[in-house]
């Protein structure tokens, strides 16, 4: 298989396909973070700034000076680091159960998770916008950290779960039949063990808190806990007529930043996590 | 929480070896410890939320009029499911379903099955597939409308028979057109993944059996590999399905509603939170709730989803 020339062509094609596919529409948006305002405000159709239209890095200073946006990262980097966090300690603690203990209510978290991971949050934005309102988390940091870990816990749950079946777990007896404290066998067999699918579920859960949109309009109201999505889709500038598109992929670029670079430095923890979850029988 | 207090019960119905019973009860008590925070936080946020909304559902209550609230039986849902609108963003919600998981299964499986393949560069398309599934939806919703747009966009340029200053927002069909290549876009890379991590687990020995007793290609795709990924399949249509039906925010970047492309999500969002109607709004949720009820009940049983591999009990 795969030896025909034939095959090779289709493969290489279908590689460069893909590549296009994904990297295109990234390629267009810091392209258009280059158009200069003006040359917006005028329509400059083309996927390239057009001649006189080049707005070098203004657009990118312009968006860092916006105290708004800034503080908008600010809160997306603290809620969803402190969301993530929260998540993945819960997760880790309910995963070791489900991997290794025998109990009732096995089945009632694992339905839980699942039902959960397939709501529908808008269903939800109602009654929490009230409950917050009432009990003052509304326009809060907890108030959208209490959310994000509902939601992305059964994802960590899978994730870890998966992980942990994994784990040749006689180690820690092994190493303790061999001399070591059970702090020991602990630290030195099973942390480095269980480390990577706990890395995974916390790169997983930060992706989704960082993507949120939903809570993060509804839940807030001013720049005190509004997180960047939320923050891009409010942000007119002066004309509402006009969005001012190129500032506003300027911002773009500069949230998905973060998304990137984790990408870059963690490809293969996240595949694995990924595809562990849904598919592992 | 709850769960804790029912653990006795359990416990003297197999007491055979007394050490035995005393370590699966501790194991229990701690398993049970353990879990209870994860479940405690799941369902404070879904579960008791929801059950209020229905509540809330069954009175007029605004928040414009806080005092003339009062309680109105079903009246809400009457008055949502004889509303042509409701039907209209139902229509609208079920036909983006349908179009974007058959465009991400199809696709998502051609690009599976060549990352499956490819040798050279592996590491580079792996990590590009990640990118669209990163890329944060809103900022993926800006980068298609401005793609569309016709005067600062390049698409009109680039596609042929499409006229330079055609308008893809002012008409329904175009517009949600615009909003589906932006969700394929974004969710067709974590689809592939999906099925890739199917297609590894089809034997390679049965598909060179195959090949030997003479099998063409077409024949082995449809009879080797495509049975064996069933389970894996149905995974990822459940999933997607049910995520592509939630659609909100691509919606609320590109059109904000505007030429009927509202989907449910979005009228229950626009009722609680721009018009502060909660009782209304809490029975949209409602129905949001149960439709996204009927369509996974309605995809296991139609397709015989396998949901104990999904929740890895299998």
């Amino acid at each position: 298989m795969g030896n025909t020339p034939l095959r090779k062509v289709g493969i290489a094609l279908g590689a460069a396909l893909i590549l296009i596919w994904c990297l295109l529409p990234v390629a267009w948006i810091i392209s258009l973070s280059f158009k200069s305002q003006e040359s917006i405000t005028n329509g400059s159709p083309g996927f390239f700034p057009s001649e006189g239209g080049f707005a070098g890095w203004d657009n990118y200073v312009a968006a860092w000076d916006n105290e708004q946006f800034r503080r908008a990262i600010f809160n997306s980097i603290g809620i969803s680091l402190i969301a993530t966090l929260l998540s993945v300690i819960v997760a880790t603690l309910a995963a070791y159960a489900i991997a290794r203990l025998e109990f009732r209510g096995k089945k009632l978290v694992l339905s839980t998770a699942l039902a959960i991971a397939m709501f529908p949050v808008v269903s939800l934005v109602g009654p929490l916008f009230d409950m917050w309102r009432a009990i003052g988390l509304y326009d809060t940091w907890p108030g959208l950290i209490i959310p994000y870990m509902s939601f992305t816990l059964p994802l960590a749950i899978w994730t870890l779960a998966a992980f942990f079946r994994e784990i040749p777990w006689e180690m820690e007896q092994a190493a303790q039949v061999d001399g070591a404290t059970s702090w020991q066998a602990f630290r030195k067999v099973i942390v480095p063990l269980a480390a990577p699918g706990v890395f995974t579920a916390a790169i997983l859960t930060f992706f989704f808190a960082w993507n949120d949109f939903v809570f993060g309009i509804s839940l807030t109201s001013t720049e005190a806990a509004r997180p960047i999505p939320a923050s891009l889709s409010f942000f007119v500038g002066s004309d509402p007529f006009n969005r001012p598109a190129s500032l506003l992929a300027a911002g773009a670029v500069i949230a998905t930043l973060p998304i990137i670079v984790i990408v870059l430095a963690f490809q293969r923890k996240i595949v694995a996590g990924l595809t562990s979850g849904a598919v592992k029988g | 929480m709850s769960a804790t207090t029912t653990a006795p019960a359990g416990v003297a119905k197999t007491p055979k070896s007394k050490n035995a019973s005393d370590r699966s009860v501790a194991e229990n008590r701690l398993g049970m410890k353990l879990v209870a925070p994860a479940l405690v936080v799941m369902l404070f946020v879904t579960a008791f939320p929801m059950l209020q909304a229905l509540w809330l559902s069954l009175s007029n209550y605004a928040l414009t009029a806080p005092d003339d609230r009062s309680f109105v039986g079903a009246q809400n849902y009457v008055t949502a499911l004889s509303d042509p609108l409701f039907w209209r963003t139902m229509l609208v919600t079920v036909g983006i379903m349908v179009v974007t998981v058959f465009f991400e299964l199809v696709i998502g499986f051609v690009f599976a099955l060549v990352m499956h393949r490819v040798i050279f560069a592996r590491g580079i398309i792996r990590t590009s597939i990640l990118i669209p599934y990163g890329v944060i939806t809103v900022v993926s919703g800006f980068a298609w409308q401005f793609a569309f747009s016709s005067t600062n966009g390049f698409v009109n340029a680039w596609v042929p028979f499409i006229e330079d200053n055609f308008n893809w927002f002012g008409e329904q069909f175009p517009a949600l057109f615009a909003i589906c290549v932006s969700e394929i876009w974004k969710t067709t890379p974590f689809m592939s993944l999906l099925l890739l991590a199917g297609l590894a687990q089809v034997s390679e020995d049965m598909i060179e059996a195959a090949k030997v007793d003479g099998a063409t290609w077409w024949q082995r795709m449809w009879k080797v590999i495509l049975p064996n990924m069933r389970a894996a399949i149905m995974v990822a249509i459940l999933f997607r399905a049910l995520d592509a039906f939630r659609i909100f925010d691509n919606i609320f970047v590109m059109t904000g509603g505007a030429v009927n492309t509202e989907s449910v999500s979005f009228l229950t969002y626009r009722q609680v939170i721009e018009q502060f109607q909660i009782g209304m709004g809490s029975a949209l949720s409602v129905l949001l709730f149960l439709s996204v009820l009927v369509i996974a009940f309605g995809i296991v049983k139609l397709f015989r989803v396998d949901l104990a591999a999904a929740r890895q009990e299998g």
